[in-house]
């Protein structure tokens, strides 16, 4: 390994060194293609960081996949209706792996303003792994462009092997999940269990 | 327009056996509505929507409102002898109105540029004599709105071209616009200071001993 | 010539016969499409099951509910102003028109009067929300038929002149929450009508350029002009409001019906369409952008000072007297219409939105059957749905 004092002052003679994995997670995280997937109200804000005032482009971003089979980044920009949540479900696993989700607004994360209505999902991660939450009803394109570069930075730190080494480089971890089914009150199952486990109040 | 009065004696003679009723709202708005009986409603609408003087062409608003059964407190002033001395007295009555679903139609016409004029239907109760006729054929406009209180309130429409749920998935069984309706308990942990979803996460907790 | 008596080469393959698209072999073979909910081209949530024989649409059933946010139930378990955000999620484009809608209803049943400088301000932002709603509309129309980017761009670029007006004014961009029963919130911010001024000013320049980059287009003439007709009885039937029957030919705004506001102090035209295509609803709402800056520009000369508010309005432990009332207002979508009954506790007893963009859509079908599904998509974004407010 080479130290960073060094590393850096070759830098600046116009030598880069680098390794592997810097450079795979280099260039995955500077060419993110999100599912043009929108929901709600924060799909809007979603299109207008998008469009010529904020260009997403500027992060590599701007290729909105209408298919998921050629995304990597599903962008839950919305309420998930407990309708709509199995059609989620089904596009994250239709998405190949490197893949992460950011849960775009108050009502991806939580329900938000909607979270006493009996058709609304509660959040989207009792369903699928959320690596990055953004707050807001709905957030300002601003704050998608920041979700998007911790998002990358994320990305950037991700480890090819050992341990820590993330979910598309492990064999054994799961990258599809099961698609609720309709039920006669409520979509069944409600949550993941895998996934989502009732924060345990303690006092 | 004509008045509501006027409208419902041309209503009564234009169809024989009709019965009809004007409900009075007390609010500033003065919309007032008038009650149709089930029988006779796809003909009364249909003579309001030809009338060469009413033209009501489009409707514009149909929903549902449930009422459940309830008591109806009226309180009377009555006269009564205590102690030797005439007082006025409150006297409460108490009647127990049986519990119905209600159909509400907002008309207007376009031709005339007049309206509103509201129509009411009223099931027999919430149970099982829960149609009402639909005016889906009279009035296209009413067939997603339709639909949505059949969805929504569980009022059976008879004469609807296609009456399936819209807005729930067609495996679901409840009506939850109904005012019994109660949502399925996942309120599990609610760090919110909301006072309705933290006492339902609070029911949740407590009997899930979690608390 | 030697060459036309030589016999041809042998072929190595063997040729397949040409099929008629009329040939008996095709007939009967119909595909089924659902077409959403996740489609690029519907505009949400929305999922249209298309039956197609070959290119051609002969069922179209269009299923809702994706987002049904349960926005009617909520407003049933909350105090009236407690609604009022919710209002700006249902078409999620025109906040401040929804605002003005509930509140319109919520002052009918309560009985309250409008400060004349609230009006004022009422209009503005309502037709500011007009023009920033159809700009988007347009943009979108044409990305249906394929002109990826650029004029959806521009709509957008002009939208967030819009947008940051109505930031520094109610503090959000897209959910204002701006309008209170008896008036508004708070009083504008200073130098705020140069700015509105400014941008009025400027708008016509954007219209022209945009007009003539895109109205003589080709494409959007070939892929427009009688497509998606919609016959004018059965637009009146069906409900149908807003630029969508304005361009059928039926001369019906509710700001001329009404009178509500004070509508019946400005001169505007109400721009009438003919076939009740794809096209004239287009232009009807190129048309209506140019209306609506003439209100602007007359609603801008003076705006009176004064409250903003009816000092009778009480925003906490609101308590309407028992009765209903319907109030409605033209919308961009079309109708936007509030039901509410009262029962005199906080909480409206019944809370109904009667939804422009939900009863537009009762004849897709009939826009849609026998064209293709290419044609259904541009029908579709003509319609200017939003699904916030069809699923509510």
């Amino acid at each position: 390994m080479i130290e960073e004092g060094l590393k850096n002052e070759l830098a600046k003679q116009g030598v880069v060194l680098t390794t592997l994995q810097e450079l795979y997670n280099w260039g995955r995280g500077n060419s993110v293609w999100p599912l043009s997937f929108g929901l709600a109200c924060c799909a809007i804000e979603m299109m207008a960081a998008s469009m010529a005032k904020w260009d997403i482009a500027r992060f590599g971003s701007e290729v909105f996949r209408p298919s998921p089979r050629q995304a990597d980044l599903m962008i839950v920009a919305g309420t998930v209706t407990k309708k709509m949540a199995p059609q989620v479900v089904r596009l994250y696993n239709q998405m190949p792996e490197p893949k992460y989700v950011i849960a775009m607004g108050a009502c991806a994360i939580s329900g938000g303003p909607f979270k006493q209505g009996y058709n609304v999902l509660k959040g989207i991660d009792r369903l699928l792994p959320v690596d990055i939450h953004i707050p807001g009803c709905p957030p300002r394109p601003e704050a998608l462009l920041h979700a998007l570069i911790t998002l990358q930075k994320k990305i950037e730190i991700e480890a090819l092997t050992g341990p820590n080494r993330p979910r598309h480089l492990d064999a054994d971890a799961p990258s599809e999940f099961p698609v609720p089914q309709f039920g006669e009150h409520d979509i069944v199952p409600a949550m993941n269990p895998l996934l989502w486990k009732p924060t345990q109040v303690v006092r | 327009m004509e008045s509501l009065e006027q409208i419902k004696i041309r209503l009564e003679a234009a169809v024989p056996g009709a019965k009809l009723e004007i409900l009075p709202n007390e609010s500033p708005s003065g919309q007032h509505s008038l009650l149709l009986d089930n029988a006779h409603a796809v003909a009364l609408a249909r003579f309001l929507r030809d009338d060469a003087q009413l033209r009501f062409d489009y409707c514009s608003n149909m929903t549902g409102v449930d009422w459940p059964d309830t008591e109806i407190t009226s309180k009377v002033k009555v006269k009564k002898v205590i102690d030797g001395v005439e007082k006025e007295v409150d006297e409460v009555t108490k009647t127990a109105r049986p519990g119905f679903l209600e159909g509400v139609y907002h008309l207007y016409s376009m031709a005339m540029k007049h309206g509103p004029l509201i129509l009411r239907l009223r099931t027999g109760n919430r149970k099982d004599q829960v149609q009402l006729p639909s005016f889906t054929p009279v009035w296209r406009s009413c067939e997603f709105q339709e639909r949505e209180v059949y969805d929504l309130f569980g009022v059976v429409f008879d004469g609807h071209p296609d009456l399936r749920r819209i807005l729930m998935w067609d495996e679901f069984r409840d009506h939850p616009m109904r005012k019994d309706y109660s949502e399925p308990d996942d309120y599990e942990y609610e760090p919110t200071p909301h006072d309705d979803v933290l006492e339902k996460s609070k029911r949740h907790q407590a009997a899930k001993g979690t608390l | 010539m030697s060459v036309a008596t030589e016999s041809p080469a042998p072929r190595n393959y063997e040729v397949v016969p040409k099929t008629s698209p009329e040939g008996s072999e095709l007939d009967g073979e119909l595909l089924e499409v659902a077409m959403g909910p996740q489609h690029p081209s519907t505009h949400g949530v929305f999922r249209m099951d298309v039956v197609l024989d070959g290119e051609t649409v002969v069922k179209l059933k269009p299923v809702f509910g994706y987002l049904h946010r349960n926005h009617e139930k909520i407003a049933e378990n909350t105090s009236y102003l407690g609604s009022m955000p919710y209002t700006d999620r249902l078409d999620y484009f025109c906040s401040l028109t929804n605002n003005w809608a509930y509140a319109l209803a919520v002052e009918k049943l309560a009985g309250l009067q409008v400060p004349e400088r609230a009006e004022f301000i009422r209009v503005i932002t309502a037709e500011l929300t007009r023009l920033q709603n159809h700009t988007s509309v347009c943009g979108f129309l044409l990305q249906d038929m394929g002109a990826l980017g650029t004029p959806l761009m521009y709509a957008f670029r002009e939208r967030e002149k819009i947008l940051d007006l109505f930031e520094s004014l109610t503090g959000a961009r897209m959910m204002c929450n701006y309008m209170r029963f008896g008036g508004c919130r708070c009083d504008l911010p200073p130098g705020w009508l140069d700015r509105v001024r400014k941008i009025v000013g400027d708008f016509p320049q954007f219209l022209d350029s945009y007009e003539a980059l895109l109205n003589t287009n080709e494409i959007l003439l070939a892929r427009t002009q009688g497509v998606g007709r919609l016959p004018r009885e059965l637009a009146i039937s069906a409900g149908v409001t807003g630029p969508m029957l304005r361009a059928c030919g039926v001369d019906y705004d509710i700001r001329k019906v009404d009178h509500y506001g004070i509508y019946d102090r400005f001169e505007f035209r109400i721009p009438l369409g003919e076939q009740g295509d794809v096209y004239d609803r287009y232009m009807i709402r190129l048309l209506e952008i140019r209306e609506s800056l003439k209100i602007l520009q007359q609603a801008l000369k003076e705006v009176p000072g004064g409250p903003i508010i009816d000092p009778k309005a009480k925003l906490r432990s609101f308590r309407p007297k028992v009765g209903e009332a319907y109030g409605r207002i033209e919308g961009p979508k079309g109708e936007l219409g509030f039901y509410l009954i009262s029962d005199g506790s906080p909480n409206p007893y019944r809370y109904r939105v009667r939804p422009p963009s939900l009863i537009n859509l009762t004849i897709l079908e009939d826009m849609c059957l026998g064209q293709s599904v290419a044609d259904a998509v541009v029908t579709l974004g003509s319609v200017d749905i939003v699904l916030g407010e069809v699923d509510r």
